[in-house]
């Protein structure tokens, strides 16, 4: 395999860009979002990040060198919290030992699953739920007349109420109503993202209601409902999108608050960067490592959706295309 | 106009906008009268140029008489049909007859449709052409038409000049095989070069297909130069309507003697020497219209009470129609022009005093 040089590459890339006008097919925005996205050094290294975060994730804790629960440093007497002895790195045990005698870095690797499930899945909790009610209220709004108006106003009062409790103690109220379980974290984490999803969404598709190729196509005869669906919801996404990248990251962070104050997954066998942040609390003095090494991954992660987020956010923003 | 066949008629044309206060319960407590009162007739085949400053309600009175904007009260007869009082169902199905071109034809095309998608679309809705084939080839028909090549299908709007992207819009509107067109602005967002090649196309539309159009404008040379009938607006109602070249050659109201004084002769020594008829003051608001005719505010031949206390109507002077009190004598010089006090009309309640208004100092001028 040869090596090419960055300038190289640029200009193969520029000549790419030339044929591919030539082409018979035109770009769609979405492909034109692509291309401008993959020459963003922002949206690549966040992309690297994530590739690393979700691999490590899925294919990581088949190859584990131990288990996440076992407590095998108490057992050959290694850890000894009593006398305040928490081994650090070796080359058996890379990260080293917890409070309870289990390999750090299994526990990490394992973690990484769970970070990610919980990412995943409390903002697609979040999307659905908000994107259904923000689109209901942005197309009533925008397309439905005086009746639209209404029902806009009914649903967006809703939203408001989620809106105005705290973040963090939205979450802490449906964790505890719930009681402590992953599937409460998702939920609870989901729910504060609700109201953001929803104004986004019905924000956007209000603006777009108003463009000039809506009328055009109520001037073609096309029913609201087709309009809404085929012209105004499509233009009304790349908003939702970035957020959805955003709140990956937010996500990943409120729950591991959540699993901080204890209303995360009680079974604490199952490792979660969270929980572990939690649990090296008391062993700050001995081993502060403990803490930092969930908190770096934590922070990692975050700054990798962030990073694509934001390069999305450039990407499909009409207004930069050249 | 009796006599000739009529495509579309309207008749005492009103669309007020309410203003909205209040924090918790809206409340109007006025309205906008965009559109206010306005009769006007198309025959079939021929051009209606309508003009008129911003926010006089011309684009408010296209997009009213194509029913995208409800009328407030009114009649619209499109070919015998009353559009007004059509169900919905009903009223789509009429659309097919009547198309709309827009001004700004980039925000005017869905960015993420293909020009493809974007034909298709208004024959689908109609059910025009049976199968794929049948509409492809309308579609290759269409673009023939407006002079886009085929390879233009497959191509998205930002992919395409300005000038492109109109003939797209025009597809668009022809797709249907309409016998209406309005057509808001159609030139005024491209460059002259290209204008004059859009309003070329649109002449050969018209003497190819037999459209009747409804071309809204601001440029005055445009207008002319495309219609067979003009109309001018102020505030929201019809001031003057003749035959194209009368208008320009011989305006009665007042109004329009100030906007065809505005429009340049190229040649220098007659442009030195011809009157110009400069306007005081700014459009009033139309929230709160004067009383009587609602230029007398500015005319510079306005005359004690009459004008201020009646509204004229349109009526028959040779071959115009003119909504002006005095316009055989304005015609004759038995009335001259004289100064106008700019006088500050705001809707009740807004604004400061008028005499603390800084206004301009001067008024009317008459070189």
């Amino acid at each position: 395999m040869t090596i090419i040089s960055g300038k190289k590459r640029e200009k193969i890339d520029r000549l790419a860009e030339l044929a591919a006008r030539e082409e018979e097919r035109g770009v769609s925005l979405w492909q034109d979002a692509f291309r401008r996205l993959r020459r963003n050094p922002a949206a690549i290294v966040g992309a690297v990040i994530l590739t690393i975060f979700v691999l490590v994730a899925v294919v990581g804790p088949f190859f584990v060198p131990y288990g996440p629960t076992d407590t095998m440093g108490i057992r050959e007497g290694v850890v000894r919290v009593g006398q305040g002895l928490i081994p650090g790195h070796s080359a058996e045990h890379w990260l080293g030992y917890d409070h309870q005698g289990r390999d750090v870095f299994s526990r990490m690797v394992v973690g990484a699953r769970q970070t990610l499930l919980v990412g995943v899945v409390s903002t697609l909790i979040g999307l659905s739920i908000g994107a259904l009610i923000g689109g209901l209220a942005g197309a009533a709004a925008g397309l439905g007349g005086r009746w639209g108006r209404w029902v806009d106003a009914t649903l967006m009062r809703f939203i408001d109420m989620l809106l105005a409790m705290p973040s963090l103690l939205l979450a802490v109220s449906i964790a505890a109503l719930l009681g402590p379980s992953l599937t409460t974290v998702m939920i609870a984490v989901g729910m504060v993202s609700v109201p953001v999803f929803a104004r986004l969404l019905r924000g956007s598709m209000i603006v777009q209601s108003h463009s000039d190729y809506v009328l055009a196509a109520t001037s073609l005869g096309v029913r609201k409902s087709k309009i809404a669906l085929t012209h105004v919801l499509p233009n009304s996404l790349a908003p939702v999108i970035v957020q959805a990248t955003l709140t990956l990251a937010t996500a990943i962070i409120e729950a591991a608050a959540l699993s901080y104050l204890g209303l995360g997954n009680p079974d604490s066998a199952v490792p979660e960067w969270g929980v572990m942040l939690a649990d090296a609390q008391p062993w700050l003095g001995i081993r502060p490592a403990l803490a930092i090494y969930p908190a770096v991954a934590i922070i990692i992660t975050a700054l990798g959706f962030t990073l694509l987020g934001e390069a999305m956010r450039e990407a499909l923003d009409p207004k930069l295309r050249k | 106009m009796t006599g000739t066949d009529v495509l579309v008629e309207v008749r005492d044309l009103k669309v007020h906008f309410p203003i909205k206060r209040g924090v918790l319960f809206d409340r109007t407590i006025g309205h906008v009268k965009a559109v206010d009162g306005v009769d006007l007739r198309i025959p079939r085949g021929q051009t209606y140029g309508l003009v008129g400053e911003s926010g006089c309600g011309k684009s408010t009175l296209g997009r009213a008489l194509l029913q995208l904007t409800p009328p407030t009260t009114g009649e619209v007869n499109f070919d015998g049909v009353e559009l007004t009082t059509l169900p919905a169902g009903k009223l789509r199905a009429m659309r097919r007859r009547m198309q709309m071109i827009f001004q700004d034809p980039m925000s005017s095309l869905d960015p993420r449709q293909n020009v493809e998608s974007i034909l298709t679309e208004g024959l689908h809705t109609h059910g025009i052409g049976g199968n794929r084939d049948e509409r492809r080839k309308i579609i290759a028909e269409t673009l023939d038409k407006v002079g886009l090549p085929r390879w233009a299908l497959s191509r998205y709007p930002h992919e395409f000049s300005g000038g492109q992207r109109q003939r797209i819009g025009i597809a668009r509107a022809l797709v249907l095989g309409p016998e209406l067109i309005v057509a808001d602005e159609p030139v005024s967002a491209l460059d002259v070069s290209i204008q004059a090649q859009v309003i070329n196309l649109l002449d050969e539309l018209q003497d190819s297909l037999g459209l009747t159009y409804l071309v809204i404008a601001h440029d005055l040379a445009v207008v002319r130069h495309i219609s067979d009938i003009v109309g001018v607006m102020y505030l929201g109602g019809l001031v003057e309507e003749a035959p194209s070249d009368r208008l320009y050659t011989e305006p009665l109201h007042p109004y329009t003697r100030a906007l065809m004084s505005a429009v340049p002769v190229p040649d220098p020594d007659v442009e030195d020497r011809r009157e110009r008829i400069l306007l005081a003051g700014d459009l009033p608001s139309p929230a709160n219209p004067p009383s009587g005719c609602r230029f007398h505010t500015r005319c510079p031949w306005a005359q004690p009470t009459r004008c201020a206390d009646e509204r004229p109507v349109l009526r028959e002077v040779g071959e115009s129609r003119v909504a002006c009190h005095f316009a055989e004598q304005i015609a004759s010089g038995e009335l001259r022009p004289h100064q106008v006090q700019v006088q500050i009309v705001r809707p009740e309640g807004e604004g400061e005093e008028p005499d603390v208004v800084s206004a301009p100092s001067e008024p009317g001028s008459f070189v």
